[in-house]
């Protein structure tokens, strides 16, 4: 086994993952998760955007509003591992909890929720939902008195909504602005961002190597920077296999590999050699060297958004629950977690 | 000891028992007027979209795209990067057929404010574009994007039913994280609109409405201890001026709905050859059977190429490992080879299941090109393999 580096975020306690969708935020916010737990430490893992994909993921029921226990991370020298809960925060119940908690408004709160003022508030003014769901990670991050024998993390990894809304979901107080002057929700606000803007929060991103994805990477950190949320890493996820060097790549992509000896060497290693199979292969060298080139110049603008990159490949069946604790170690042995 | 290589398992990503999905007899169809692009985000909905309107118009019908976000250069190839909520015409088409093609990019808060300043008196209007709730709700309220989607369609279609501009309608879908979405956003928008706590707020606090005036008051405490009085004024001032509005509204909504059930619509269901977008996908095809909207069929977008050669996966990997770290080029051609054989197998039997569960639903595989698609020559392209997948 290959050592794990140091962390490049010993630090860090809220590890937001973002991305453009699809490009497998929660994929990677679950490995990270395991790979943080795999140095001993007590993670929470959310989700906050009703997809319930933690729970496919993990192949475990459909998450409630609780912190369930979903795996251990893999024990390190010292025998020790720590453990990852998973909570799926939605709106209502963070705020039926959040009165319950800091104003003692059960009844009211119920009756809240009965006559739809949830539903018109969460729905009509995103900045409210967002308060709500940031609220409960900053809750769960920070543990204190009123949330009795509640149990503490030393990290919070948050599957958070995609690239280009997250500015705007972390940055809660601006988006309240217009609604809420003052009251509680504008300090409720202002506190949480205390926590998002200080050094103990890092916002990692996630691309394929793909022109609209790393573009999207680009503009949402310098959008995160405009407002003074701290950018983390860029992990780049689904990389193509690495196996061919450059000069391969090139003669492949030319057409000019070397057909004779490829074919002798299929013979030595005992296939039956026809056309069919030699110039299959050969167009499959030339098509993986071409997206390649792709990827080579997209893998150069990411090296120059100036902030650590992690790679992650991509596992040609599809992601099953063991392949989430290789991609896990792969995010340590390069000092993500 | 020579192998032969067998061919294991299906390594062809289209499945040999669904219906092919006959792209160019639906553009030819003069009685389809409208083609709406569905599924869930990223797998391809807007170059979809772009590349059947294209097509469409190369072989002569005069057709309008209404895209929602195309990426910055696909936009500037088809000149619609300014977003001013009106159709233009798209240069450097070939239209020797007598076809033609405009489009647009949708601009969700104006298409809003457009129907608000259409429904009532410009004071009010005037009255209801700056209040916070109304930005709230036409910039940011989720399926403001879905129902503005319908309304332009509405919109586009009844002036080109007067004036005969277009005889096909193309509708791109917002990136919504879930296809349905957009079948329920009216459904939503007027139900909200509906809802049990606006009904309150423009109850008066008098007469035979005082026993929910006490319900009224608990909240209105709970509220204003959360979020401050003057929130609780501007919720009430917007629920006010708005509620003449509704009526409209809703009705609006639903004759679009109907237009959607109508013979001249057809669907066109694009999913991804992954899990999430295509059990979307089958969620979204029985959704539109049950509501009886017209489904043309499931394009399955950006599927890995299949292999030339027929050698299995494992096949591949055991030849590798038998040249024992030498040849590295062979062996590492050889892998390669097996991943990708891997990757079209494990399409195939994603594609497979959703052909079983849905064996009437025509099908369309796009394989992925090399690079994104971001000019006419690209929409040309995936317009090429819509037809002919
Ligand atoms: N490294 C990888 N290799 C193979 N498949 C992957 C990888 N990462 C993600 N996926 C797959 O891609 C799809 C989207 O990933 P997901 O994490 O759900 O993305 P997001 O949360 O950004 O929408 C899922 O089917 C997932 O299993
Ligand atoms: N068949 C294809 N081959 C290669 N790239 C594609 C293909 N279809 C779409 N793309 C690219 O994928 C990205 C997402 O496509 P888009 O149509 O914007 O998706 P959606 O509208 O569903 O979000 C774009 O960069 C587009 O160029
Ligand atoms: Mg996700
Ligand atoms: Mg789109």
């Amino acid at each position: 086994m290959t050592e794990a580096a140091s962390s490049d975020w010993p630090d860090v306690q809220v590890h937001v993952v973002t991305g453009k969708g699809g490009t497998g935020k929660s994929t990677v916010a679950a490995a990270l998760a395991l790979a943080l737990a795999s140095t001993g430490k007590n993670v929470l893992l959310c989700e906050v955007e009703g997809r319930q994909g933690i729970a496919r993921m993990f192949d475990v029921e459909p998450l409630p509003y609780a912190e369930i226990r979903i795996a251990q991370g893999l024990p390190g020298p010292d025998g020790h591992a720590g453990v990852v809960h998973a909570l799926h925060i939605d709106p209502e119940s963070a705020l039926l909890e959040y009165l319950a908690m800091y104003y003692k408004l059960g009844r009211a709160g119920r009756a809240l929720d009965r006559f739809g003022v949830i539903d018109f508030a969460t729905t009509i003014a995103p900045g409210v939902r967002d308060v709500l769901l940031t609220g409960k990670v900053y809750e769960a991050a920070q543990r204190n008195s009123r949330n009795k024998g509640a149990i503490r993390y030393d990290a919070v990894v948050l599957d958070a909504p995609p690239t280009g809304r997250i500015t705007q979901f972390l940055n809660v107080n601006s988006e309240l602005a217009g609604l809420a002057k003052v009251g509680p929700i504008k300090s409720q606000s202002d506190t949480v961002m205390t926590l998002f803007r200080s050094e103990r929060t890092k916002v990692h991103l996630v691309t394929v190597l793909e022109e609209m994805p790393v573009q999207e990477t680009a503009d949402g950190i310098d959008d995160l920077r405009a407002n003074d949320l701290p950018v983390g890493g860029v992990v780049v996820n689904l990389v193509r296999p690495q196996d061919l060097s450059a000069e391969t790549l090139a003669a492949a992509r030319a057409g000019e590999l070397d057909r004779t000896g490829i074919e002798e060497d299929l013979r030595k290693a005992g296939l039956e050699v026809d056309d069919a199979l030699l110039d299959g292969l050969l167009t499959e060298a030339h098509d993986h060297a071409v997206r390649r080139g792709l990827e080579d110049s997209q893998r150069q603008l990411v090296a120059q958004l100036g902030v650590p990159t992690y790679e992650l490949p991509r596992i040609a069946g599809g992601v099953e629950l063991g392949d989430l604790y290789e991609l896990a170690a792969q995010l340590r042995r390069q000092g993500m977690a | 000891m020579t192998r032969r290589h067998t061919r294991v398992g299906p390594l062809a990503a289209t499945d040999a028992r669904a219906p092919r999905l006959d792209v160019d007899a639906l553009i030819d169809d003069s009685a389809v007027g409208i083609i709406v692009c569905c599924g869930s985000g990223g797998v391809g909905k807007t170059t979809t979209s772009a590349a059947v309107a294209l097509r469409a118009a190369e072989r002569g019908r005069r057709v309008v795209v209404v895209t929602i976000d195309p990426a910055r250069r696909l936009a500037q190839a088809m000149g619609i990067e300014r977003l001013d909520n009106t159709p233009r015409p798209v240069t450097g088409l070939d239209l020797s057929r007598g076809g033609g093609l405009d489009a647009m990019m949708l601009d969700m808060k104006s298409t809003f404010d457009e129907v608000v300043i259409s429904q009532t008196t410009p004071e009010k209007a005037a009255q209801i574009l700056e209040n916070p709730f109304y930005v709230a709700l036409s910039t940011s309220f989720a399926g403001t994007q879905e129902y503005m989607a319908m309304e332009k369609l509405g919109q586009i279609h009844r002036a080109a039913r007067k004036d005969g501009s277009y005889d096909l309608i193309v509708v791109d879908t917002p990136p919504s994280r879930s296809a349905l979405d957009f079948l329920d956003a009216p459904e939503r928008l007027s139900s909200f609109l509906d809802g049990r706590f606006i009904r309150l707020l423009l109850t008066p606090a008098k007469g035979p409405a005082r026993l929910m005036s006490a319900g009224l008051g608990l909240i209105t405490n709970a509220l204003t201890k959360i979020v401050g009085a003057q929130v609780l004024r501007d919720m009430q001032t917007f629920v006010a001026a708005f509620d003449t509005l509704f009526g409209g509204f809703r009705q609006r909504a639903q004759q679009t709905y109907r237009l959607l059930q109508a013979d001249g619509t057809a669907f066109l269901v694009v999913a991804a050859p992954e899990p999430d977008a295509l059990r979307e996908a089958a969620y979204f095809t029985e959704r539109l059977e049950a509501d009886r909207m017209p489904l043309a069929g499931l394009v399955v977008n950006r599927a890995s190429q299949q292999p030339e050669s027929t050698m299995s996966a494992e096949e591949a990997m055991a030849a590798a490992a038998r040249l024992n770290g030498e040849a590295s080029v062979t062996a590492a051609l050889l892998r390669l080879h097996s991943d990708r054989a891997r990757m079209v197998a494990s399409e195939a039997r994603l594609i497979s299941r959703f052909a079983t569960g849905h064996p009437d639903v025509p099908m369309t595989v796009v394989p992925a090109l090399p690079s994104d698609v971001h000019d006419l020559d690209g929409l040309r392209q995936v317009g090429a393999l819509l037809a002919s997948g």
